[in-house]
């Protein structure tokens, strides 16, 4: 009994922007299958009424004042750039419409 | 994938068989000093990428930092829409891949709202009908970051669809952006497309009344997506919803509920069932176009935002600034109303004509409330509509027409050469005292000039003198009028008359 | 003169230094001719920046002979892990896809290193984005253990930890997500601390749990771990998780080394099936070494500790899968399958396929799924439940100890290769070390001996609650100073190959 197809996984792949070749995507699909076996372990546990732990050392209200600091100069911004032009970042084609 | 031209139904018609049911979302660029998560400037206008950090860049490492000018203000905006404050709140992450999100996930709020459940009530004026009181609740106001801009280059339309490569700027990225979603608004019937403009009209007059935003919509400061849906007349289902998004101004806000009304119509009745997608409205057309057609609906993996803490606002810290709020533009309203003892349908006709806030600053400027309205709703508003401009845009302040108003009512001026002062103002010839002086405008009460026009209108006029002469006073107006010809209009009229019945007494 | 700066401990360089007994410029060539000498073999480093080093060190005996005042790490070398942002060196995170990457700033833990006169040698070798035990998982090839080459150094501060236990520096930072600046000190025989959450500054340290990354240091010594700690360790407001409070005092901790009259808690569900006898033997000594010092030795239970692991193996992908999400080929860094033709979409795709190894596509699809609507509570909600009673166990067990000790890994270095395709067997690694992660509490791991079965060296971990960091310290020098004397010599004198002197001998005559 299979935890995750490989449908599955070549769906979280398209969703996480990551290009499998074929084989790749047999290899991870056997590997994460065992691992999410493994880890649903969690569900075992009884946590009835227990809320979730987002950050193990409380702390709230942690603000910075509303003032200005200096910037990168765009040079230092793009100096790691793979493309730029006309002081932007220059990008593949979008194809999705936002 | 291109859309055919729909047919659509007629407005009237259509409002006639289904109920049209809306919702906005509206997103507020705050008028912050630095942006949400770091120091940068939140400025418009700089060149690009030269308001950027590590932080708003996104770069490996970077950590964000929470702007607390933006939380005051938007528990502010919560408590001027009524709403409920989150006593203990998380931000969440907004996870999905897009060019011009540095991190490709948004800081922004999921299930954790900083306010929650408010209203606003909003006044739907419409043309020949009084007008209608309309409660918009709202749902939720959170806050998020802003993402950069990116520019499309090689397509033929510079949008999207046929572009060979984009150019991003991030200065935009990562400035304070609140998001205010009202509840479903059902019940305004053919007012929809003027109450959903109404509502946003308020909601703009309000948040710029508290300070918090420029709200200036052509820069981006205000922008709305349009939720509309229809549900037939005595069904109590609503239909499915379209999203429409690109809605740039209060008046394309108005023209997209109309079409979507019109178009989910003609697609009922077609038989088919409305889409439910995210739409664009086309500016030049009016209409709106589909969006791409996506294989499924995004999953964002909403989780909360592990880099910063929960927020918890101090209750009295809340009600100090509950406590500050100003005087809102809806109570703003009551109370010049009542000041100025207007009914309601001559302030539906000062809001109708945008002359509110215009009117308000002339009477602050010295101006009776009835002068005031009589210029401005009068002559001023003749004088836009002839240039096809909003009264607001005329090239006359209302200092200067509380001058103009003064002048009159010292005798200075009259109505007529008010008018040309007015004329002049409006052409760039300056201030109203530089164009009466300048055109020689004002009322002549100098006896010595006067008596010359009286005697000249006389001596013309040797049969009527005879007649004032014998008593009969109400053929003085035939010397009055061709006295004050003889002045070009300028001369006051009163004393003109005084004069002539001197003379031939 | 060469050899002896670099088998001295961080407090004596500082020391020496301060006194001007020795050049900062020294003690950096020194240890620069030492990287030299055994790093093709040992390969902690992936950048060594002799320029930086250098200038570093001039300034500090430009300060010294000026008169001015000397930070309290003054010209005493330091290496550091590739995960950190520093403004003129390369910052790869041991991945292809930030290869050559040059960040246009400086994290706050380097930044305050270098303000205290810490010479920086170097970025060393890490498993691609902190993701594993052993530096296998380095897109440029793993680090070796100075104690057997042909076996990992741990990880995934791997190259940090083989740096000092290889003598090329007298300390190292890391970083501590699931144990990994703990579990390759235990390997390599050195001490690795992890601080509690929030005690040191995450800001220029590239994220991949975000609530469980914890910034910390690697030495030789309790005292210079602690020296180190210190220095790099307080509030920072460019991270909103810093926790604004003093830094506990763990110098004056590690110089206290005691233990009499501590309650010390030894942990039942870190223990028994699945552990090496040899480390177990190990530990049952260092239990009894701290009973004979005076400590009340007590058993607890932490039953939810049988859960850490697989709520860890869920909560961290989860957050890297977000986290990891920036690295998409447009902004910085590889980009790949860019022809002119393809939309930004399939670059990004291609650029991640190329330039993310299998452990980092793993992990990031196993939290992808974990998020994902409809299956977000059974996964990450429940783990994040699991989180809280472990929290809760942690509690519970600190009312009845002052610390808590465990082994800090189940077995010794494995041999390289031996887990590589076998991703539930390198995990086990972290089992002893993940629960202080989830809790965000200290936790260190001080060396306490070899294994019999295979003269490899094991650990000894000390947790001690949040903000306590102090109390591990003290325990862990104790057991340190008792060990040190019953050997006669530090454990690391006992490593073969590079270490030894007859080494350094065989290495100076093949040059």
């Amino acid at each position: 009994m299979s935890s995750i197809t490989r449908e599955e996984v070549a769906h979280l792949a398209h969703l996480a922007r990551l290009s499998l070749a074929d084989s790749e995507l047999d290899h991870l699909s056997a590997q994460l299958d065992v691992i999410i076996a493994a880890v649903a372990r969690v569900q075992e546990v009884a946590a009835e009424g227990i809320p979730p732990t987002s950050h193990a050392v409380p702390l709230t209200n942690v603000f910075r004042p509303d003032e200005t600091t200096p910037c990168l100069s765009a040079e230092a911004a793009l100096a790691g750039a793979p493309a730029v032009e006309d002081q932007r970042f220059r990008v593949p084609r979008i194809l999705a419409e936002d | 994938m291109t859309e055919t031209t729909p047919r659509l139904a007629g407005f009237t018609d259509a409002v006639a068989r289904y109920d049209p049911v809306i919702g906005l979302e509206t997103h507020v660029e705050l008028g912050t000093r630095s942006k949400m998560f770091c120091g940068c400037p939140a400025v418009f206008g700089a060149a690009p990428n030269t308001q950027v950090c590590p932080v708003c860049l996104g770069l490996p490492g970077s950590l964000p930092v929470t702007n607390a000018a933006a939380i005051e203000y938007t528990i502010r905006i919560g408590l001027a829409l009524n709403c409920s404050i989150a006593r203990w709140c998380r931000f969440a992450r907004k996870n999905y891949f897009y060019p011009d999100m540095p991190k490709n996930f948004q800081i922004s709020q999921y299930d954790e709202p900083l306010c929650t459940d408010g209203w606003l009530d909003v006044t739907v004026h419409a043309e020949d009908a009084p007008p209608r009181q309309v409660r918009v609740e709202i749902e939720r106001v959170h806050l998020e970051e802003d993402t950069g801009k990116s520019q499309h280059v090689g397509g033929s339309t510079g949008r999207i669809h046929g572009a060979e490569y984009s150019l991003v700027d991030y200065n935009r990225a990562g400035i304070p952006l609140v998001e205010i979603v009202t509840k479903p608004v059902a019940g305004t019937g053919e007012l929809a497309p003027e109450a959903a403009r109404a509502y946003v009209t308020e909601l703009r007059d309000l948040l710029r009344a508290l300070g918090v935003s420029g709200v200036r919509m052509e820069r981006g400061e205000l922008r709305c997506d349009v939720n509309v849906s229809l549900s037939p007349k005595g069904s109590d289902r609503w239909g499915l919803r379209t999203e429409t998004k690109n809605v740039n101004s209060l008046r394309s806000v108005e023209r997209a509920v109309r079409y979507e009304i019109e178009r989910q119509t003609a697609v009922l009745d077609a038989g088919q069932r409305v889409t439910q997608e995210t739409r664009h409205f086309q500016e030049a057309s009016g209409t709106t176009t589909a969006g791409r057609s996506k294989e499924e609906a995004q999953d964002y993996r909403y989780f909360p935002e592990p880099d910063l803490v929960p927020i918890a606002p101090a209750p009295e810290w809340v009600e100090r600034l509950r406590a500050s709020l100003p005087e809102l533009p809806s109570a703003r309203r009551a109370r010049l109303q009542a000041q100025w003892q207007l009914s309601d349908l001559d302030m539906a006709a000062l809001a109708n004509a945008g002359a509110l806030d215009l009117v308000a600053e002339t009477v602050a400027a010295g101006a009776t409330p009835a002068d005031a309205r009589k210029w401005w709703l009068g002559e001023l508003r003749q004088r836009a509509n002839t240039a096809g401009i909003e009264l607001a845009e005329l090239a006359v302040t209302p200092a200067q027409v509380a001058r103009v108003s003064a002048l009159v009512a010292s005798g200075a001026l009259n109505d007529k050469l008010a008018r040309q002062v007015l004329d002049g103002v409006l052409a760039g010839e300056g201030s109203p005292d530089e164009v009466v002086a300048a055109r020689g405008l004002a009322v002549v009460s100098d006896d010595a000039a006067l008596l010359a026009a009286v005697d000249q209108a006389i001596a013309d006029n040797p049969d009527v003198a005879g007649k004032i002469r014998s008593g009969k006073i109400a053929a003085v107006g035939v010397l009055v009028g061709a006295a004050i010809k003889a002045t070009r209009g300028q001369a006051d009229a009163a004393r003109v008359r005084e004069l002539i019945l001197e003379r031939l007494s | 003169m060469t050899a002896d700066l670099t088998s001295l401990t961080a407090a004596e360089l500082a020391a020496a230094v301060a006194a001007g007994e020795v050049s900062a410029t020294e003690v950096a060539r020194a240890h620069l001719d030492k990287i030299a000498a055994v790093d093709d073999r040992v390969r902690a480093f992936l950048h060594v920046s002799a320029d930086v080093a250098l200038a570093a060190a001039r300034a500090v005996d430009a300060r010294r002979a000026a008169g001015e005042p000397l930070g309290p790490l003054a010209g005493v070398p330091v290496a550091v892990k590739d995960v950190y942002t520093t403004a003129d060196m390369p910052t790869t995170c041991g991945s292809r896809i930030l290869d050559g990457w040059l960040p246009p700033y400086e994290s706050t833990v380097t930044r305050r290193l270098r303000g205290a006169g810490a010479i920086p040698l170097g970025k060393t070798n890490m498993d691609e984005f902190a993701m594993g035990s052993s530096t296998e998982n380095s897109a440029f090839g793993p680090s070796r253990n100075p104690w057997d080459l042909a076996r990992v150094p741990g990880g995934s501060s791997g190259g940090s930890s083989a740096a000092v236990a290889a003598f090329e520096a007298p300390l190292a930072i890391g970083t501590d997500t699931g144990g990994s600046i703990r579990q390759p000190a235990a390997v390599c025989g050195i001490v690795g601390a992890k601080p509690t959450y929030g005690g040191s500054s995450r800001y220029g340290v590239v994220a991949f749990a975000s609530s469980l990354d914890t910034p910390g240091p690697l030495a030789r010594t309790v005292l210079d771990a602690a020296l180190l700690h210190e220095a790099m360790s307080g509030h920072d407001p460019c991270d909103s998780t810093s926790i604004d409070a003093p830094v506990p005092p763990v110098v004056a901790a590690a110089r206290q080394a005691d233990v009499a009259g501590l309650r010390v808690g030894v942990v039942t569900e870190l223990g028994g099936e699945g552990y090496q006898p040899g480390v177990l033997s190990r530990f049952g000594e260092a239990v009894e070494l701290l009973e004979s010092l005076g400590a009340k030795v007590v058993e607890v239970s932490c039953p939810h500790f049988a859960y850490a692991l697989p709520a860890y193996y869920l909560i961290a992908p989860s957050e890297c899968s977000s986290n990891l999400a920036r690295f998409d080929g447009m902004r910085y860094g590889l980009r790949a399958g860019d022809d002119g033709t393809r939309s930004a979409e399939e670059v990004m795709s291609l650029t991640r396929g190329e330039g993310f190894g299998a452990e980092v596509k793993r992990r990031i699809m196993l939290g992808t799924y974990a998020l994902s609507s409809g299956y977000y509570d059974a996964y990450y909600g429940k783990a994040q439940q699991v989180r809280t009673l472990v929290i809760h166990d942690f509690e519970a067990a600190f009312e009845q100890a002052d610390v808590l000790v465990s082994p800090a890994t189940p077995t010794t270095a494995f041999r390289i290769g031996e887990r590589a395709d076998d991703p539930m067997a390198m995990y086990l690694a972290d089992l002893c070390t993940i629960p202080s992660n989830l809790a965000g509490n200290a936790a260190l791991s001080v060396p306490c001996g070899l294994a019999p079965d295979d003269g490899l060296p094991v650990g000894l971990q000390v947790m001690a609650p949040v903000l306590g960091d102090d109390r591990m310290y003290r325990v862990a020098a104790a057991v340190e100073a008792a060990l040190v004397t019953r050997w006669g010599h530090p454990l690391l004198a006992q490593a073969p190959g590079l270490t030894s002197a007859a080494a350094e001998a065989r290495s100076a005559s093949d040059d």
